[in-house]
Protein backbone atom coordinates (compact mmCIF):
# COMPACT_ATOMS: atom_id res chain seq x y z
CA UNK A 1 0.00 0.00 0.00
CA UNK A 2 2.01 2.89 1.19
CA UNK A 3 5.98 2.75 0.88
CA UNK A 4 6.14 0.34 4.11
CA UNK A 5 7.63 -2.49 2.92
CA UNK A 6 11.06 -3.89 4.39
CA UNK A 7 13.01 -2.92 1.62
CA UNK A 8 11.30 0.73 1.39
CA UNK A 9 12.59 3.90 1.01
CA UNK A 10 13.88 5.94 3.78
CA UNK A 11 12.24 9.50 4.14
CA UNK A 12 14.40 11.87 2.65
CA UNK A 13 15.08 13.23 6.25
CA UNK A 14 17.00 9.72 7.20
CA UNK A 15 18.94 9.59 3.89
CA UNK A 16 20.57 13.03 4.39
CA UNK A 17 21.35 12.63 7.74
CA UNK A 18 23.03 8.54 6.28
CA UNK A 19 25.14 10.42 3.64
CA UNK A 20 27.85 12.62 4.77
CA UNK A 21 29.04 14.87 2.31
CA UNK A 22 32.66 13.87 1.10
CA UNK A 23 34.49 17.64 1.68
CA UNK A 24 38.50 17.01 1.73
CA UNK A 25 38.85 13.44 0.62
CA UNK A 26 39.82 12.66 -3.07
CA UNK A 27 38.45 15.49 -5.32
CA UNK A 28 37.41 12.94 -7.55
CA UNK A 29 35.92 10.14 -5.75
CA UNK A 30 32.11 10.29 -5.93
CA UNK A 31 30.59 7.83 -4.18
CA UNK A 32 32.19 5.96 -1.11
CA UNK A 33 31.32 3.12 1.09
CA UNK A 34 33.41 2.04 4.00
CA UNK A 35 32.80 -1.20 6.28
CA UNK A 36 29.28 -1.58 5.45
CA UNK A 37 27.55 -4.46 7.36
CA UNK A 38 23.89 -5.35 6.74
CA UNK A 39 21.32 -8.17 8.20
CA UNK A 40 18.40 -9.17 7.57
CA UNK A 41 16.99 -11.05 9.92
CA UNK A 42 19.44 -13.68 11.11
CA UNK A 43 20.96 -13.37 7.73
CA UNK A 44 24.41 -11.48 7.51
CA UNK A 45 23.78 -9.83 3.70
CA UNK A 46 26.96 -7.45 3.49
CA UNK A 47 29.92 -8.08 5.76
CA UNK A 48 32.62 -4.86 5.99
CA UNK A 49 31.90 -3.74 1.95
CA UNK A 50 34.11 -0.86 1.45
CA UNK A 51 34.30 0.38 -2.48
CA UNK A 52 34.45 3.89 -3.87
CA UNK A 53 33.84 4.97 -7.71
CA UNK A 54 35.79 8.18 -8.97
CA UNK A 55 34.81 10.19 -12.04
CA UNK A 56 34.98 8.54 -15.28
CA UNK A 57 35.27 5.21 -13.32
CA UNK A 58 33.31 2.34 -14.71
CA UNK A 59 32.81 -0.22 -11.18
CA UNK A 60 30.90 -3.84 -11.90
CA UNK A 61 29.66 -5.65 -9.07
CA UNK A 62 29.61 -9.36 -10.17
CA UNK A 63 28.31 -12.08 -7.77
CA UNK A 64 26.14 -15.20 -7.33
CA UNK A 65 22.13 -14.65 -6.60
CA UNK A 66 21.61 -13.40 -3.27
CA UNK A 67 25.06 -12.23 -2.53
CA UNK A 68 23.76 -8.65 -1.58
CA UNK A 69 24.75 -6.96 -4.91
CA UNK A 70 21.39 -5.01 -5.04
CA UNK A 71 21.69 -4.10 -1.13
CA UNK A 72 24.98 -3.22 -1.59
CA UNK A 73 23.72 -0.66 -4.36
CA UNK A 74 21.15 0.65 -2.03
CA UNK A 75 22.53 1.39 0.77
CA UNK A 76 25.14 3.12 -1.63
CA UNK A 77 22.10 5.16 -2.86
CA UNK A 78 20.47 5.54 0.91
CA UNK A 79 17.50 4.02 -0.23
CA UNK A 80 18.38 1.66 2.62
CA UNK A 81 20.13 2.44 6.01
CA UNK A 82 23.24 -0.07 6.89
CA UNK A 83 23.53 -1.08 10.00
CA UNK A 84 26.79 -0.10 10.43
CA UNK A 85 29.84 1.35 7.69
CA UNK A 86 29.58 4.99 6.82
CA UNK A 87 28.36 6.10 2.87
CA UNK A 88 29.66 9.19 1.64
CA UNK A 89 28.64 10.97 -1.47
CA UNK A 90 30.31 14.30 -3.35
CA UNK A 91 27.97 16.93 -2.15
CA UNK A 92 24.76 17.74 -4.32
CA UNK A 93 25.75 14.52 -6.15
CA UNK A 94 23.41 13.96 -9.44
CA UNK A 95 22.61 10.59 -9.75
CA UNK A 96 20.97 8.44 -12.24
CA UNK A 97 19.16 4.93 -11.01
CA UNK A 98 18.28 2.27 -13.45
CA UNK A 99 16.32 -0.47 -10.66
CA UNK A 100 16.35 -4.23 -10.89
CA UNK A 101 12.55 -4.24 -11.62
CA UNK A 102 10.02 -2.30 -12.72
CA UNK A 103 6.10 -3.02 -12.20
CA UNK A 104 4.28 -1.75 -14.43
CA UNK A 105 1.14 -1.03 -13.15
CA UNK A 106 -1.35 -2.08 -15.64
CA UNK A 107 -3.99 -0.03 -14.27
CA UNK A 108 -1.87 3.06 -15.04
CA UNK A 109 -1.72 4.06 -18.69
CA UNK A 110 1.38 5.67 -19.66
CA UNK A 111 3.06 6.27 -22.53
CA UNK A 112 7.03 6.10 -22.95
CA UNK A 113 6.75 9.95 -23.76
CA UNK A 114 5.28 10.92 -20.11
CA UNK A 115 7.26 8.55 -18.29
CA UNK A 116 10.17 10.30 -19.58
CA UNK A 117 8.32 13.78 -18.81
CA UNK A 118 7.98 12.30 -15.04
CA UNK A 119 11.85 12.70 -14.72
CA UNK A 120 12.67 15.94 -13.21
CA UNK A 121 14.58 17.10 -16.05
CA UNK A 122 11.91 17.02 -18.68
CA UNK A 123 13.65 19.26 -21.28
CA UNK A 124 12.09 17.76 -24.41
CA UNK A 125 15.35 18.29 -27.23
CA UNK A 126 17.13 15.86 -24.39
CA UNK A 127 14.06 13.27 -24.37
CA UNK A 128 14.51 13.28 -27.92
CA UNK A 129 18.26 12.74 -28.21
CA UNK A 130 18.42 10.80 -25.46
CA UNK A 131 16.05 8.53 -27.17
CA UNK A 132 17.06 8.48 -30.55
CA UNK A 133 21.04 7.40 -29.08
CA UNK A 134 19.26 4.51 -27.31
CA UNK A 135 17.21 3.64 -30.47
CA UNK A 136 14.12 3.91 -29.35
CA UNK A 137 12.45 7.16 -30.49
CA UNK A 138 9.91 4.67 -32.09
CA UNK A 139 8.85 3.89 -28.54
CA UNK A 140 7.82 7.32 -27.81
CA UNK A 141 3.82 6.75 -28.07
CA UNK A 142 3.60 3.90 -26.85
CA UNK A 143 2.19 2.10 -23.62
CA UNK A 144 4.88 1.29 -21.08
CA UNK A 145 2.99 -1.92 -19.98
CA UNK A 146 2.96 -2.51 -24.13
CA UNK A 147 6.62 -2.47 -24.95
CA UNK A 148 9.27 -5.19 -24.07
CA UNK A 149 11.47 -6.18 -21.03
CA UNK A 150 14.90 -5.57 -23.40
CA UNK A 151 12.96 -2.45 -24.77
CA UNK A 152 12.12 -1.02 -20.92
CA UNK A 153 15.48 -1.63 -19.90
CA UNK A 154 16.20 0.72 -22.72
CA UNK A 155 13.55 3.09 -21.45
CA UNK A 156 14.72 3.03 -17.88
CA UNK A 157 18.29 3.89 -18.89
CA UNK A 158 17.13 6.82 -20.81
CA UNK A 159 15.35 7.86 -17.88
CA UNK A 160 18.34 7.71 -15.92
CA UNK A 161 20.59 9.70 -18.13
CA UNK A 162 17.78 12.39 -18.53
CA UNK A 163 19.62 13.82 -15.95
CA UNK A 164 22.38 14.26 -17.12
CA UNK A 165 24.09 12.42 -13.82
CA UNK A 166 27.61 12.39 -12.50
CA UNK A 167 26.88 9.20 -11.33
CA UNK A 168 25.06 6.24 -13.18
CA UNK A 169 23.98 3.28 -11.00
CA UNK A 170 22.90 0.45 -12.92
CA UNK A 171 21.28 -2.86 -11.69
CA UNK A 172 21.70 -5.43 -14.43
CA UNK A 173 21.01 -2.83 -17.47
CA UNK A 174 20.92 -5.70 -19.57
CA UNK A 175 18.45 -8.34 -18.41
CA UNK A 176 15.94 -9.05 -20.79
CA UNK A 177 17.90 -7.46 -23.65
CA UNK A 178 19.33 -10.38 -26.24
CA UNK A 179 23.07 -11.30 -26.61
CA UNK A 180 24.22 -8.73 -29.73
CA UNK A 181 22.02 -6.22 -27.64
CA UNK A 182 24.03 -6.67 -24.41
CA UNK A 183 27.09 -6.83 -26.22
CA UNK A 184 26.40 -3.40 -27.48
CA UNK A 185 24.36 -1.49 -24.31
CA UNK A 186 27.70 -2.18 -22.30
CA UNK A 187 29.69 -0.40 -25.43
CA UNK A 188 27.06 2.23 -25.22
CA UNK A 189 27.33 2.74 -20.91
CA UNK A 190 31.18 2.99 -21.52
CA UNK A 191 31.01 5.24 -24.48
CA UNK A 192 28.52 7.60 -22.29
CA UNK A 193 31.01 6.96 -19.57
CA UNK A 194 33.80 8.03 -21.10
CA UNK A 195 32.11 10.98 -22.79
CA UNK A 196 30.75 13.42 -19.98
CA UNK A 197 33.39 12.02 -17.41
CA UNK A 198 30.39 9.58 -15.36
CA UNK A 199 30.84 7.56 -13.11
CA UNK A 200 28.95 4.08 -13.18
CA UNK A 201 28.17 1.77 -10.57
CA UNK A 202 26.61 -1.39 -12.09
CA UNK A 203 25.47 -4.90 -11.44
CA UNK A 204 25.74 -7.61 -13.78
CA UNK A 205 26.00 -11.20 -13.87
CA UNK A 206 28.00 -11.71 -17.09
CA UNK A 207 31.78 -10.67 -16.63
CA UNK A 208 32.79 -12.13 -20.44
CA UNK A 209 30.15 -9.46 -21.69
CA UNK A 210 31.13 -6.42 -19.19
CA UNK A 211 34.80 -7.51 -19.17
CA UNK A 212 35.85 -4.90 -22.21
CA UNK A 213 33.79 -1.99 -20.57
CA UNK A 214 34.55 -2.46 -17.08
CA UNK A 215 37.92 -0.43 -15.06
CA UNK A 216 37.55 -2.01 -11.98
CA UNK A 217 35.66 -5.33 -10.69
CA UNK A 218 34.46 -6.67 -7.64
CA UNK A 219 33.28 -9.93 -6.94
CA UNK A 220 30.93 -10.20 -4.33
CA UNK A 221 29.47 -12.93 -2.03
CA UNK A 222 28.35 -11.38 1.08
CA UNK A 223 32.13 -10.26 1.55
CA UNK A 224 34.63 -8.78 -1.26
CA UNK A 225 35.81 -12.14 -2.41
CA UNK A 226 38.21 -10.65 -5.20
CA UNK A 227 38.71 -7.00 -6.54
CA UNK A 228 40.99 -5.67 -9.45
CA UNK A 229 41.28 -5.33 -13.05
CA UNK A 230 38.76 -7.58 -15.02
CA UNK A 231 41.43 -9.83 -16.52
CA UNK A 232 42.73 -10.61 -12.87
CA UNK A 233 39.54 -11.49 -11.41
CA UNK A 234 38.69 -14.04 -14.18
CA UNK A 235 42.24 -15.71 -13.08
CA UNK A 236 41.20 -15.01 -9.43
CA UNK A 237 41.25 -18.28 -7.55
CA UNK A 238 38.39 -16.68 -5.38
CA UNK A 239 36.58 -15.88 -8.39
CA UNK A 240 36.99 -19.11 -9.88
CA UNK A 241 36.00 -21.11 -6.88
CA UNK A 242 32.75 -18.56 -6.80
CA UNK A 243 31.66 -19.49 -9.87
CA UNK A 244 33.03 -23.29 -10.56
CA UNK A 245 36.32 -23.56 -12.36
CA UNK A 246 34.78 -24.98 -15.57
CA UNK A 247 32.42 -22.18 -16.17
CA UNK A 248 34.44 -18.84 -15.21
CA UNK A 249 37.03 -20.16 -17.85
CA UNK A 250 33.52 -21.14 -20.52
CA UNK A 251 32.66 -17.69 -19.78
CA UNK A 252 35.82 -15.52 -19.73
CA UNK A 253 36.76 -17.30 -23.24
CA UNK A 254 33.65 -16.84 -24.47
CA UNK A 255 33.71 -14.93 -27.95
CA UNK A 256 30.28 -13.89 -29.62
CA UNK A 257 30.83 -15.45 -32.97
CA UNK A 258 28.31 -14.00 -35.60
CA UNK A 259 28.65 -13.01 -39.73
CA UNK A 260 26.55 -10.54 -38.71
CA UNK A 261 25.65 -7.99 -35.63
CA UNK A 262 22.11 -6.26 -34.98
CA UNK A 263 21.45 -3.09 -33.48
CA UNK A 264 19.68 -2.34 -30.21
CA UNK A 265 16.01 -2.29 -32.23
CA UNK A 266 17.35 -5.99 -33.72
CA UNK A 267 17.74 -4.78 -37.46
CA UNK A 268 20.62 -6.07 -39.14
CA UNK A 269 23.73 -3.79 -39.21
CA UNK A 270 25.89 -2.96 -42.59
CA UNK A 271 28.96 -5.12 -41.98
CA UNK A 272 32.06 -3.33 -40.42
CA UNK A 273 35.95 -4.33 -41.44
CA UNK A 274 38.22 -3.68 -38.68
CA UNK B 1 -45.49 12.04 -13.99
CA UNK B 2 -43.42 14.50 -15.98
CA UNK B 3 -44.44 17.46 -14.21
CA UNK B 4 -43.63 16.22 -10.74
CA UNK B 5 -40.02 15.35 -11.96
CA UNK B 6 -39.65 18.86 -12.56
CA UNK B 7 -41.13 19.98 -9.42
CA UNK B 8 -38.97 18.33 -7.81
CA UNK B 9 -35.72 19.25 -9.68
CA UNK B 10 -36.30 22.80 -8.49
CA UNK B 11 -36.60 22.13 -4.91
CA UNK B 12 -33.53 22.56 -3.13
CA UNK B 13 -32.97 19.65 -1.01
CA UNK B 14 -32.62 18.26 -5.03
CA UNK B 15 -29.99 20.72 -5.95
CA UNK B 16 -28.29 20.17 -2.71
CA UNK B 17 -28.21 16.33 -3.05
CA UNK B 18 -27.19 17.30 -6.89
CA UNK B 19 -24.56 19.27 -6.24
CA UNK B 20 -22.83 17.27 -3.06
CA UNK B 21 -23.15 14.35 -6.00
CA UNK B 22 -21.48 15.80 -8.97
CA UNK B 23 -18.74 17.80 -6.45
CA UNK B 24 -17.95 13.99 -5.27
CA UNK B 25 -17.68 13.15 -8.53
CA UNK B 26 -15.48 15.54 -9.30
CA UNK B 27 -13.01 14.45 -6.95
CA UNK B 28 -13.34 10.51 -7.77
CA UNK B 29 -11.83 11.30 -10.85
CA UNK B 30 -8.39 12.20 -10.02
CA UNK B 31 -8.35 10.68 -6.63
CA UNK B 32 -9.90 7.33 -7.40
CA UNK B 33 -7.29 6.96 -10.09
CA UNK B 34 -4.47 7.55 -7.54
CA UNK B 35 -6.33 4.95 -5.40
CA UNK B 36 -6.82 2.32 -8.55
CA UNK B 37 -3.09 2.70 -9.29
CA UNK B 38 -1.84 2.28 -5.68
CA UNK B 39 -3.88 -0.45 -5.35
CA UNK B 40 -5.57 1.09 -1.98
CA UNK B 41 -9.34 0.91 -2.97
CA UNK B 42 -9.18 -1.93 0.72
CA UNK B 43 -7.83 0.98 2.09
CA UNK B 44 -10.23 3.23 1.21
CA UNK B 45 -12.81 0.90 2.52
CA UNK B 46 -11.55 0.05 5.89
CA UNK B 47 -10.97 3.94 6.54
CA UNK B 48 -14.86 4.15 5.33
CA UNK B 49 -16.14 1.65 7.52
CA UNK B 50 -14.30 2.35 10.88
CA UNK B 51 -16.15 5.95 10.28
CA UNK B 52 -19.30 4.19 11.32
CA UNK B 53 -17.22 3.92 14.46
CA UNK B 54 -16.30 7.78 14.38
CA UNK B 55 -20.24 8.52 14.02
CA UNK B 56 -20.92 6.38 17.50
CA UNK B 57 -17.82 8.06 19.46
CA UNK B 58 -19.34 11.64 17.97
CA UNK B 59 -22.99 11.07 19.38
CA UNK B 60 -21.84 9.75 23.10
CA UNK B 61 -19.70 12.56 23.27
CA UNK B 62 -21.75 15.09 21.81
CA UNK B 63 -19.59 16.56 19.15
CA UNK B 64 -20.58 17.73 15.91
CA UNK B 65 -21.25 14.59 13.65
CA UNK B 66 -19.13 15.99 10.38
CA UNK B 67 -16.41 17.42 12.69
CA UNK B 68 -16.16 13.80 14.54
CA UNK B 69 -16.29 12.09 11.10
CA UNK B 70 -13.42 13.71 10.35
CA UNK B 71 -11.54 13.39 13.32
CA UNK B 72 -12.29 9.94 13.46
CA UNK B 73 -11.41 9.42 9.45
CA UNK B 74 -8.04 11.19 10.06
CA UNK B 75 -6.94 9.29 13.39
CA UNK B 76 -7.81 5.69 11.31
CA UNK B 77 -5.79 6.99 8.91
CA UNK B 78 -3.10 7.46 10.82
CA UNK B 79 -3.31 3.96 12.91
CA UNK B 80 -3.99 1.89 9.87
CA UNK B 81 -0.41 3.70 8.18
CA UNK B 82 1.73 3.20 11.35
CA UNK B 83 0.22 -0.47 11.87
CA UNK B 84 0.93 -0.96 7.72
CA UNK B 85 4.83 0.45 8.75
CA UNK B 86 5.72 -2.07 10.55
CA UNK B 87 4.03 -5.26 9.22
CA UNK B 88 3.34 -8.11 11.43
CA UNK B 89 0.69 -9.30 9.31
CA UNK B 90 -0.38 -9.34 5.82
CA UNK B 91 -1.62 -5.79 4.69
CA UNK B 92 -5.13 -6.93 3.75
CA UNK B 93 -5.86 -9.37 6.26
CA UNK B 94 -4.88 -6.51 8.55
CA UNK B 95 -7.48 -4.10 6.71
CA UNK B 96 -10.16 -6.87 6.41
CA UNK B 97 -10.39 -7.16 10.56
CA UNK B 98 -9.52 -3.79 11.04
CA UNK B 99 -12.73 -2.67 8.36
CA UNK B 100 -15.33 -5.54 9.64
CA UNK B 101 -14.22 -5.08 13.46
CA UNK B 102 -14.68 -0.84 13.54
CA UNK B 103 -17.60 -1.66 11.24
CA UNK B 104 -19.33 -3.82 13.86
CA UNK B 105 -18.51 -2.21 16.94
CA UNK B 106 -20.13 1.18 15.38
CA UNK B 107 -23.12 -0.53 14.63
CA UNK B 108 -23.57 -1.76 18.62
CA UNK B 109 -22.36 1.47 19.95
CA UNK B 110 -25.33 3.39 17.30
CA UNK B 111 -27.69 0.76 18.83
CA UNK B 112 -26.76 1.33 22.71
CA UNK B 113 -27.44 5.08 21.92
CA UNK B 114 -31.03 4.42 20.82
CA UNK B 115 -31.83 7.14 19.65
CA UNK B 116 -30.32 7.09 15.74
CA UNK B 117 -31.64 3.59 15.42
CA UNK B 118 -33.70 4.33 12.70
CA UNK B 119 -30.70 6.04 10.91
CA UNK B 120 -28.35 3.25 10.62
CA UNK B 121 -29.40 2.75 7.24
CA UNK B 122 -28.46 6.30 6.20
CA UNK B 123 -25.28 5.80 7.36
CA UNK B 124 -24.54 2.49 5.39
CA UNK B 125 -26.14 3.13 2.51
CA UNK B 126 -26.60 7.32 2.45
CA UNK B 127 -29.14 9.92 2.68
CA UNK B 128 -28.21 11.79 -0.47
CA UNK B 129 -31.54 13.63 0.00
CA UNK B 130 -30.71 14.86 3.67
CA UNK B 131 -27.90 16.61 2.45
CA UNK B 132 -28.25 20.75 4.05
CA UNK B 133 -26.21 23.45 3.53
CA UNK B 134 -23.77 23.01 5.73
CA UNK B 135 -22.88 19.25 4.33
CA UNK B 136 -22.85 21.02 1.26
CA UNK B 137 -20.41 23.54 2.51
CA UNK B 138 -18.11 20.49 3.75
CA UNK B 139 -17.93 18.61 0.39
CA UNK B 140 -17.16 21.63 -1.46
CA UNK B 141 -14.54 23.08 0.56
CA UNK B 142 -12.79 19.27 0.74
CA UNK B 143 -13.55 19.27 -2.85
CA UNK B 144 -11.43 22.36 -3.61
CA UNK B 145 -9.03 21.80 -1.00
CA UNK B 146 -8.46 17.64 -2.47
CA UNK B 147 -8.38 18.99 -6.13
CA UNK B 148 -5.79 21.67 -5.12
CA UNK B 149 -3.53 19.31 -3.44
CA UNK B 150 -3.41 17.12 -6.20
CA UNK B 151 -3.27 19.20 -8.80
CA UNK B 152 -0.07 20.67 -7.49
CA UNK B 153 1.65 17.54 -6.96
CA UNK B 154 0.23 16.01 -9.61
CA UNK B 155 3.36 15.12 -11.49
CA UNK B 156 5.75 14.01 -8.31
CA UNK B 157 2.80 12.06 -7.04
CA UNK B 158 2.33 10.23 -10.24
CA UNK B 159 6.37 9.51 -10.40
CA UNK B 160 5.90 8.50 -7.30
CA UNK B 161 3.40 5.95 -7.72
CA UNK B 162 5.13 4.21 -11.07
CA UNK B 163 8.00 3.99 -8.94
CA UNK B 164 9.01 4.27 -5.23
CA UNK B 165 12.79 4.36 -5.99
CA UNK B 166 12.96 6.72 -9.14
CA UNK B 167 11.31 9.63 -7.92
CA UNK B 168 13.00 9.39 -4.25
CA UNK B 169 16.20 9.18 -5.94
CA UNK B 170 15.12 12.44 -8.02
CA UNK B 171 14.52 14.13 -5.03
CA UNK B 172 10.76 12.94 -4.57
CA UNK B 173 9.27 13.61 -1.08
CA UNK B 174 7.82 9.91 -1.26
CA UNK B 175 6.87 9.49 2.62
CA UNK B 176 5.64 13.04 2.31
CA UNK B 177 3.44 12.51 -0.68
CA UNK B 178 2.06 9.31 0.85
CA UNK B 179 0.82 10.92 4.15
CA UNK B 180 -0.84 14.00 1.88
CA UNK B 181 -2.99 11.35 -0.30
CA UNK B 182 -3.64 9.80 3.03
CA UNK B 183 -5.36 13.05 4.20
CA UNK B 184 -7.39 13.67 1.16
CA UNK B 185 -8.66 10.48 0.92
CA UNK B 186 -10.06 10.36 4.65
CA UNK B 187 -11.36 13.86 4.07
CA UNK B 188 -13.18 12.78 1.09
CA UNK B 189 -14.78 9.90 2.58
CA UNK B 190 -15.71 11.41 5.72
CA UNK B 191 -17.52 14.31 3.77
CA UNK B 192 -19.02 11.93 1.44
CA UNK B 193 -20.33 9.61 3.88
CA UNK B 194 -24.19 11.57 3.35
CA UNK B 195 -24.09 11.18 0.20
CA UNK B 196 -23.51 7.06 -0.80
CA UNK B 197 -23.24 5.58 3.14
CA UNK B 198 -20.11 4.59 4.71
CA UNK B 199 -20.62 0.72 2.59
CA UNK B 200 -20.31 2.33 -0.99
CA UNK B 201 -18.05 5.34 -0.81
CA UNK B 202 -14.98 3.17 -1.92
CA UNK B 203 -16.86 2.38 -4.70
CA UNK B 204 -18.01 5.50 -6.22
CA UNK B 205 -14.02 6.47 -6.14
CA UNK B 206 -13.19 3.10 -7.72
CA UNK B 207 -15.79 2.32 -10.66
CA UNK B 208 -15.27 5.65 -12.69
CA UNK B 209 -11.44 5.13 -12.93
CA UNK B 210 -12.05 1.49 -13.56
CA UNK B 211 -14.07 2.34 -16.43
CA UNK B 212 -12.13 4.92 -17.79
CA UNK B 213 -9.47 2.76 -17.55
CA UNK B 214 -9.57 1.46 -21.45
CA UNK B 215 -10.46 4.62 -23.23
CA UNK B 216 -7.18 6.70 -21.82
CA UNK B 217 -3.91 6.70 -23.45
CA UNK B 218 -2.35 8.78 -20.07
CA UNK B 219 -2.70 9.24 -16.53
CA UNK B 220 -4.44 12.62 -17.14
CA UNK B 221 -6.85 11.49 -19.19
CA UNK B 222 -8.26 8.77 -17.35
CA UNK B 223 -8.24 11.28 -14.21
CA UNK B 224 -10.45 13.45 -16.85
CA UNK B 225 -12.80 11.05 -17.95
CA UNK B 226 -13.25 9.32 -14.45
CA UNK B 227 -15.06 12.47 -13.19
CA UNK B 228 -17.08 12.79 -16.17
CA UNK B 229 -18.03 9.33 -15.65
CA UNK B 230 -18.55 9.76 -12.04
CA UNK B 231 -20.81 13.09 -12.73
CA UNK B 232 -22.55 10.57 -15.65
CA UNK B 233 -23.70 8.44 -12.83
CA UNK B 234 -24.44 10.89 -10.67
CA UNK B 235 -27.10 12.66 -12.54
CA UNK B 236 -28.43 9.05 -13.89
CA UNK B 237 -28.54 7.73 -10.38
CA UNK B 238 -30.38 10.50 -9.08
CA UNK B 239 -32.81 10.85 -11.79
CA UNK B 240 -33.42 7.12 -12.16
CA UNK B 241 -33.88 7.38 -8.44
CA UNK B 242 -36.89 10.22 -8.54
CA UNK B 243 -38.49 8.04 -11.33
CA UNK B 244 -38.37 4.57 -9.60
CA UNK B 245 -38.57 5.85 -6.11
CA UNK B 246 -35.37 4.22 -5.35
CA UNK B 247 -32.53 4.80 -2.69
CA UNK B 248 -30.28 7.65 -4.56
CA UNK B 249 -27.01 6.11 -2.83
CA UNK B 250 -27.20 2.95 -4.07
CA UNK B 251 -28.66 3.89 -7.49
CA UNK B 252 -25.82 6.01 -8.56
CA UNK B 253 -23.55 2.91 -7.58
CA UNK B 254 -25.58 0.72 -9.95
CA UNK B 255 -25.52 3.19 -12.69
CA UNK B 256 -21.71 3.87 -12.39
CA UNK B 257 -20.94 0.01 -12.21
CA UNK B 258 -23.43 -0.34 -15.98
CA UNK B 259 -20.62 2.35 -17.16
CA UNK B 260 -18.14 0.36 -16.00
CA UNK B 261 -19.65 -3.06 -17.65
CA UNK B 262 -20.79 -0.99 -20.69
CA UNK B 263 -16.73 0.31 -21.26
CA UNK B 264 -16.02 -3.48 -21.83
CA UNK B 265 -18.35 -3.65 -25.38
CA UNK B 266 -16.94 -0.32 -26.42
CA UNK B 267 -14.20 -0.44 -28.72
CA UNK B 268 -11.10 0.26 -27.08
CA UNK B 269 -9.70 3.58 -27.91
CA UNK B 270 -6.16 2.70 -29.99
CA UNK B 271 -3.28 5.31 -31.28
CA UNK B 272 -1.74 4.98 -35.03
Amino acid sequence: MLCSRTHGPLPASTRSKMLMQISSANSQTLLSVENICKQFGDRKVLDHITLRVDEGQILTLIGPNGAGKTTLVRIALGLVEPDSGIVTQRPALRVGYMPQKVHVESTLPITVDRFMRLADNSDKKLIDSTLSMLNIAPLRQKQLVAISGGELQRVLLARALLRKPQLLVLDEPAQGVDLAGQAELYQLISRISKQSRCGVLMISHDLHLVMSSTDEVVCLNHHVCCHGKPEQVSNDPAYLDLFGDATAKALAVYTHDHNHEHDLTGNIKPVQHE
Amino acid sequence: MNNSILQLLITDFVIYALLAGLSLALVSGPLGSFIVWRRMSYFGDTLAHSSLLGIALGIITDINPQLSVILSCLAFAAILTLLDRKPSIATDTLLGILAHSTLALGIILLALTGSVRLNLEAYLFGALLTVDRTDLFWILAVTVFACAVLYGVWNRMLSATVHTELATIEGVNVERLNLLLVLVIALTIAVSMKIVGVLLITSLLIIPPAAARRFAHTPEQMAILASVIGALSVLAGLLGAFALDTPPGPSIVVVATTLFLVSFFLPERHRS
